[in-house]
């Protein structure tokens, strides 16, 4: 059984209709990744995952559980962690302070174990973890979204755009990153629209496109696919 | 040495520092006050500003701290001070000791502006940003309205109330404690300056507490962008409302105080204009900022006093006081001035208790 199963799903915002009955699976320990155009409906669906959204009709299983109608933050307590589109890291708390805010669910206790093994993920945010989150750098700013995601020790990890607005450079280590993730069992369901980075990474891919699943398959197959190659990786 | 790096550095950053100002500045009153040097009229106003100071700061929290705008705040204070007066009406019939009737009276006028913070603030608690502000506003209207035409007396037979007329109390004898739109008559006064102090130094430890606590990590979590605080577990509903029903408790409290100083209060002191002084002494002090909470609600409610003597000309220095202020700070030569102070002195180089302030983080 896979560990999230996301049946006919269908969201509105007012009278628009962001998702129009869409169906996928993540299997537990892969890495699914949803690709698209903007205003496909990646974020919705992640989103509406999180709780933040409610669809109107259609269901959201995890692990056998409906989550249709468990507020957002009860979804974290299920070992789900979105880290949302735009990084949105609490401005003026400190790293460690938004790191701290990560574990929120947990109760804070045993903040600091699970925070050294985010600080060896990622060394950077260890040099600044008195400066507070508005001073860092974009990529710095990504580090730290993630990490506060993996502060509720997430089973499945949402990512939203991880490389939305970063250098070339940084997007490789977010990536590298994402995939040492995976290897220590982390499942991940990724939104990106550098479907590039995103199909080289992930086991299986979903095209969106205008709230509609228009294709899937392998991660491979989708990106040797003359469709895909030519809306969504420049031919 | 790099100032502010000693020991009495630190703590004076800290509450210790807020608290100490507050202890400070009730010492010298008070011995002004007994040496006879301060003007009648400023002696008789002392619980007043201890009760807007608490107003203040707990106005503070909702608008600073939990970063929601409230029009309605005088509502609250008027429930704190109807049903404390009432509780304290009721309770000196039985206990002889005034403090401990109005110990206790405080403690039934901050569970009803509780109650009445609660009510209000479920269903304001699904807006935000303007529409908040719209709504808390209507409500402070409805609790002024409601004030206005309640009755209450106090007989052998008990409490009565009435929506109407004093005549409808039904009463055989025993004294009516709230007419209408009168107000309380008669009411006790029995604030005084030690308990106004004592009431700003339990409104510090509430909120400075709340504000250093995980739920108040959680509250700011909330201010600065509600989606990410919702996505790390965060009830963003639960903890704006625990900030509003906190500073509605307090609010009560120094609603009591302020009728309290005074033998008659009338419903439309708490109306709408309260409520918007209030939330001037909040901006001009600083938003989040507590310690500049004490100091603005202190100068202006000190001010038009001292302004007396200019007669009709005295609201209008009031009001180009305020001007100066929101404006003086950001011309460049004041700006030059103040640093070069803030350089200088110490005691003017303090910053707020908020955390998430990056001179916080070095402990």
């Amino acid at each position: 059984m896979a560990m999230l199963s996301v049946e006919d799903l269908n969201v509105y915002y007012g009278s628009i209709h962001a998702l129009k009955g869409i169906s996928f699976d993540v299997n537990e320990g892969e890495i699914v990744t949803l690709i698209g155009a903007n205003g496909a409906g990646k974020s919705t669906t992640l989103n509406t995952i999180a709780g933040l959204l409610r669809p109107r009709t259609g269901d959201i299983a995890y692990e056998g559980e409906s989550l249709v109608h468990v507020p957002a933050h009860k979804v974290v307590e299920k070992a789900i962690a979105l880290c949302p589109e735009g990084r949105r890291i609490f401005l003026n708390m400190t790293v460690r302070e938004n790191l701290e805010m990560g574990a929120f669910s947990r109760g804070g206790d045993a903040a600091d174990e699970t925070m050294e093994k985010v600080f060896q993920r990622f060394p950077r945010l260890k040099e600044r973890i008195n400066q507070s989150g508005g001073t860092l750098s974009g990529g710095e700013q990504q580090m730290l979204a993630m990490g506060r995601a993996l502060m509720s020790q997430p089973r499945l990890l949402m990512l939203d755009e991880p490389s939305m607005g970063l250098a070339p450079i940084l997007v490789d280590e977010i990536f590298d990153i994402i995939k040492s993730l995976h290897e220590t069992g982390t499942t991940i369901l990724l939104v990106e629209q550098n479907a590039r980075m995103a199909l080289k990474v992930a086991d299986r891919a979903y095209v969106l496109e205008t709230g509609n699943v228009t294709m899937s398959g392998s991660a491979d197959a989708l990106a040797e696919d003359d469709r895909v190659r030519q809306a969504y990786l420049g031919g | 040495m790099v100032k502010g790096t000693t020991v009495f550095g630190r703590l004076w950053k800290g509450p210790f520092g807020t608290y100490l100002i507050v202890v400070v500045a009730y010492a010298i009153f008070q011995v002004l006050a007994s040496a006879g040097s301060l003007p009648s009229v400023i002696v008789g106003l002392l619980p007043t500003i201890c009760a807007y100071i608490s107003a203040t700061i707990s106005l503070n929290l909702v608008v600073g701290i939990s970063g929601e705008l409230s029009l309605g705040h005088a509502g609250f204070m008027s429930v704190g001070a109807y049903t404390g007066i009432v509780a304290a009406t009721c309770y000196s019939a039985v206990i002889d000791i005034p403090w401990l009737v109005f110990i206790l009276a405080m403690l039934t006028g901050a569970v009803f502006a509780a109650i009445a913070g609660f009510v209000v603030g479920v269903p304001v608690m699904r807006l935000s940003g303007d529409y908040l502000a719209i709504v808390t506003l209507a409500f402070g209207e409805i609790i002024k309205n409601i004030m206005n035409n309640l009755y209450v007396g106090l007989d052998d037979a008990g409490l009565h109330f009435s929506f109407s007329s004093a005549q409808d109390l039904h009463m055989t004898n025993g004294n009516i404690i709230i007419n209408g739109p009168q107000g309380a008559v008669g009411v006790e006064q029995l604030s005084t300056f030690f308990g106004g102090f004592i009431l700003v130094l339990v409104t510090l430890a509430v909120v400075l507490n709340l504000i250093r606590s995980r739920s108040g990590r959680a509250i700011m979590a909330v201010r600065d962008n509600s989606i990410a605080a919702e996505s790390v577990g965060i009830n963003t509903t639960k903890y704006r409302l625990m900030a509003f029903v906190v500073a509605s408790a307090l609010a009560g409290m120094a609603g009591l105080m302020y009728a309290m100083n005074y033998n008659a209060v009338v419903p439309v002191r708490f109306d709408y204009n309260a409520s918007i002084l209030i939330l001037v002494y909040v901006v001009l002090g600083g938003i989040g900022n507590i310690r500049g909470s004490i100091i603005s609600a202190t100068v202006l409610v000190v001010l038009p006093e001292v302004l007396r003597f200019m007669s009709e000309y005295r609201m209008l220095i009031y009001a180009i006081v305020l001007i100066a202020v929101m404006v003086l700070p950001n011309v460049p030569a004041v700006q030059r001035f103040l640093d070069y102070i803030q350089d200088k002195i110490p005691f003017f180089r303090s910053r707020d208790e908020v955390p998430g302030d990056v001179t916080e983080g070095a402990e």
